[in-house]
């Protein structure tokens, strides 16, 4: 049965003197919630209160057609220890590219502008606001962080894969076996997953904590993948939001996806 | 009660059959048997003192766990005002990175079977 | 009572053997997938629910079924269904334990499964679904158990049973409508969105149960000294024969909604299921299965001369139980994933390993069926032959 920090506390008998450290008494000597985030955080980490990412689509298409660039999907994969099981059925993707019509089945129309049919989309969880996978979770193992981050507690996933049938966008992965054996160069500093668990792209929680940006965006050549906070007024991402028409994957569902494209 | 003396001789029977490991131990002089787990560190004080991290070690890493995951909580400040970062591999493992004699001796004599390590990938140990 | 399960003739003793037999190569198979995981299966990540989860939804139905008996004995003082009552609950009682091992054997982390309870998550569906289907089978034991041994004391049910009784009608109609719940409420996936989706599911159990009641009461008779009334049997049929209709007519409703709208979400489930879609279909011989097994339904149920005759009656209630069998098992579970968020389509074909699993989990269901039927209908032996 899991502890909450408070109890723990309380059993430790050390309450009185790490007080200091903790959620609780964080959130009563700093009135800003992520001022509060920023004191219970790792130095250096980046704090946001809603994270987004804008996907530049021209730079990406030109990229991948004309070296079938897959760089973000290497970079996130290797770094998750992501397994490669080498079939269809139990693949398991964190980041991986759609061809148009796919990614934005709504949108496609016989006079589809000339390059768009079939063109690249690199596709991964959109944090939604509003996450219908994080509804039917009956465990509360999937959540919506603070920061707008629709994150997954392996430890507590129980496998019923409600969180698959809800997610309309075909985001969550399950392990259908042991995923060890298919991952080519296990990663030491993060952990591999176990058979029977879901899992998906966690927006880099593991290096925003420790001051660096996601995986795919530091991979990506091109600079077509942005990241920021899009409460934060100066942030690149509502800077470009702001000049550019971008779209969502499915946005007639309510589920306020938090992946912008730029077309 | 009826067939009364069958009944309790099956129970000693099987009384006797289920305590069996325990009679062996007995009788083979390793009932008093401790496992020695060898501790390496690098640091001078682990995070909480010995006798304690010992007895509860499982109820830190839990709280850890879900403070860490959960919570987006990171920073733990020990008794003694030090601050450390929650992480099993980045951490404990860094100061304890022989798994085999640290973790595994007890847990293998108390035939307990966490499922850390599932996941969490251990740190490569020197032979 | 229990004491009445262990002495019985050698079809008893013969059937046991067989239901055991086929538990014990569902169990092995069931090591298997615990160890190796669910890869065993055909699911996969486009149809992440398949066989399993088929049958919970069906059998949820027939689980809720049981209040078909219940309703009209209890709240209409219906004398005929009075020597069915029991039957009815211990049907129930063997179809929420058939449902919660479908679950059980589902899941990818099977030993967290008391997560649900350590982390109570009232915003979760499955979560209102663990409650109401534990409570379900608690009450039907408690009811069914409580009467049966009055019934063979010769007394009449003690008053506190009562409130129970009550209780136990809306939560038949409760498990039904959260588990559509379940598949009612997600964004995305067209062929489960529909409001009318509990209704279907509760007009289709009223029709799936009450047949798997009659031909049992029929075996009944067959097998043992104890007629449960050719009167009960009738009055079934005639549930049956309604809650057919409303089901059909349900479907129907779907239909018309989806192509009359002609929104391709709505529509691309029911062309995969019924005709195909991208050249893929392997349900189609299935689906279809399942409409001429309801029409052939239909017309016998309809006309009064053909439901009278009993050994025409049983043509049509197993074409029934069959028929919705397949559409509100592997018809709507597999028909909601395909095609997939990303409208590709990828087909989902169950395992060896998997049907066994499954033959293995319907044969655990009716074993606890046949030793609680053995239990009631000697009981009921013994009354009517002491009253004889």
């Amino acid at each position: 049965m899991g502890v909450n920090r408070r109890d723990f506390l309380k059993i430790t008998g050390l309450g009185a003197l790490a007080g200091a450290g903790s959620k609780v008494a964080a959130d009563l000597v700093f009135k800003d919630q992520a001022e509060a985030r920023e004191a219970r955080s790792n130095k250096g980490a980046f704090v946001g209160k809603r994270w987004a990412m804008v996907v530049d689509t021209k730079k990406c298409i030109e990229k991948v057609e004309k070296d079938g660039c897959r760089d973000c999907a290497i970079a996130c994969h290797t770094v998750h220890n992501v397994p490669d099981f080498g079939n269809p059925k139990d693949e398991i993707k964190w980041i991986w590219q759609e061809p148009y019509e796919h990614a934005f089945p709504n949108q496609h129309h016989p006079y589809t502008a000339e390059g768009l049919e079939g063109a690249p989309f690199v596709v991964f969880c959109n944090h939604c606001d509003n996450p219908p996978c994080v509804r039917v979770c009956p465990t509360k193992a999937t959540f919506k962080r603070e920061d707008g981050i629709v994150m997954m507690d392996f430890h507590r996933c129980i496998g019923c894969r409600f969180c698959m049938a809800a997610c309309p966008y075909g985001s969550r992965s399950f392990n259908w076996r042991n995923p060890r054996p298919f991952i080519q160069n296990i990663q030491e500093n993060f952990p591999t997953r176990m058979r029977g668990v879901v899992e998906k792209c966690l927006f880099c929680e593991e290096r925003l904590a420790e001051g660096l940006s996601p995986a795919c965006v530091e991979a990506c050549k091109v600079k077509a993948l942005i990241f920021g906070d899009l409460e934060d007024p100066d942030s690149e991402v509502r800077e470009i939001l702001h000049t550019h028409r971008s779209i969502q994957r499915k946005p007639g569902l309510g589920t306020m996806p938090q992946i912008y494209y730029i077309v | 009660m009826y067939d009364g003396g069958k009944i309790v001789a099956g129970l000693v029977v099987f009384l006797a059959v289920v305590t069996s490991p325990i009679w062996y131990n007995v009788v083979a002089g390793k009932a008093e048997y401790r496992p020695d787990p060898k501790i390496v560190s690098q640091e001078k004080q682990c995070v909480a003192p010995k006798a304690w991290m010992t007895a509860m070690h499982m109820t830190l890493l839990n709280s850890w766990r879900d403070s860490v995951v959960r919570e987006d909580n990171r920073v733990y400040v020990a008794a003694n005002g030090k601050t450390y970062n929650m992480s099993l591999s980045k951490t404990c493992m860094q100061c304890h990175p022989n798994k085999s004699e640290f973790c595994d001796r007890c847990h293998n004599y108390a035939s307990v079977n966490p499922y850390c390590w599932d996941c969490h990938v251990e740190p490569k140990e020197k032979k | 009572m229990i004491d009445k399960a262990l002495i019985g003739g050698k079809k008893y003793y013969g059937l046991i053997a067989v239901l055991l037999g086929v538990i014990g190569v569902g169990f092995l198979c069931y090591l298997w997938q615990f160890f190796h995981g669910l890869g065993i299966t055909g699911m996969g990540r486009d149809v992440s629910w398949g066989l399993y989860i088929a049958q919970f939804t069906f059998l949820v139905g027939v689980a809720a079924s049981a209040v078909m008996v219940v309703l009209p004995y209890y709240l209409h003082n219906y004398k005929a269904f009075g020597r069915i009552t029991v039957l009815g609950e211990f049907l129930a009682i063997s179809s929420v334990a058939m449902c919660m091992l479908f679950i059980f054997v589902d899941m990818g982390q099977p030993l967290r499964v008391l997560n649900v309870l350590l982390h109570p998550t009232p915003n979760s569906v499955m979560f209102w679904d663990m409650l109401v289907l534990s409570g379900y089978l608690a009450l039907n034991i408690l009811i069914g158990w409580i009467s049966l041994d009055c019934e063979r004391k010769g007394v009449a049910p003690p008053k506190w049973i009562k409130p129970f009784v009550y209780l136990s009608i809306p939560w038949a109609v409760s498990i039904h409508t959260v588990t559509a719940f379940l598949y009612a409420g997600l964004p995305g996936r067209h062929l489960w969105l529909t409001a009318i989706m509990a209704a279907r599911f509760i007009a289709s159990a009223f029709a799936s149960g009450p047949s798997l009641l009659i031909i049992l009461c029929l075996i009944v008779r067959k097998t043992t000294r104890f007629d449960p009334g050719k009167e009960a049997v009738q009055t079934l049929a005639k549930i049956v024969t309604y809650a057919m209709i409303i089901n059909l007519f349900f479907l129907g409703l779907e239909f018309f909604t989806a192509f009359y709208s002609r929104i391709p979400g709505h529509m691309q489930p029911l062309v995969y299921l019924y005709a195909g879609l991208e050249g893929h279909g392997v349900l189609i011989p299935w689906m279809w299965t399942s409409t001429a097994l309801a029409a052939l339904s239909l017309v016998l149920l309809v006309n009064p001369v053909t439901r009278r005759h009993e050994s025409v009656l049983v043509v049509a209630v197993v074409s029934v139980f069959f028929s919705t069998w397949i559409d509100k098992g592997m018809g709507l579970v597999v028909g909601g994933f395909i095609p997939n968020p990303l409208e590709e389509v990828v087909e989902y074909v169950p395992t060896l390993p998997e049907v066994l699993i499954t033959l293995g989990v319907w044969a655990i269901g009716f074993l606890i069926l046949t030793i609680l039927f053995k239990i009631a209908i000697t009981v009921k032996e013994g009354v009517e032959e002491a009253g004889a």
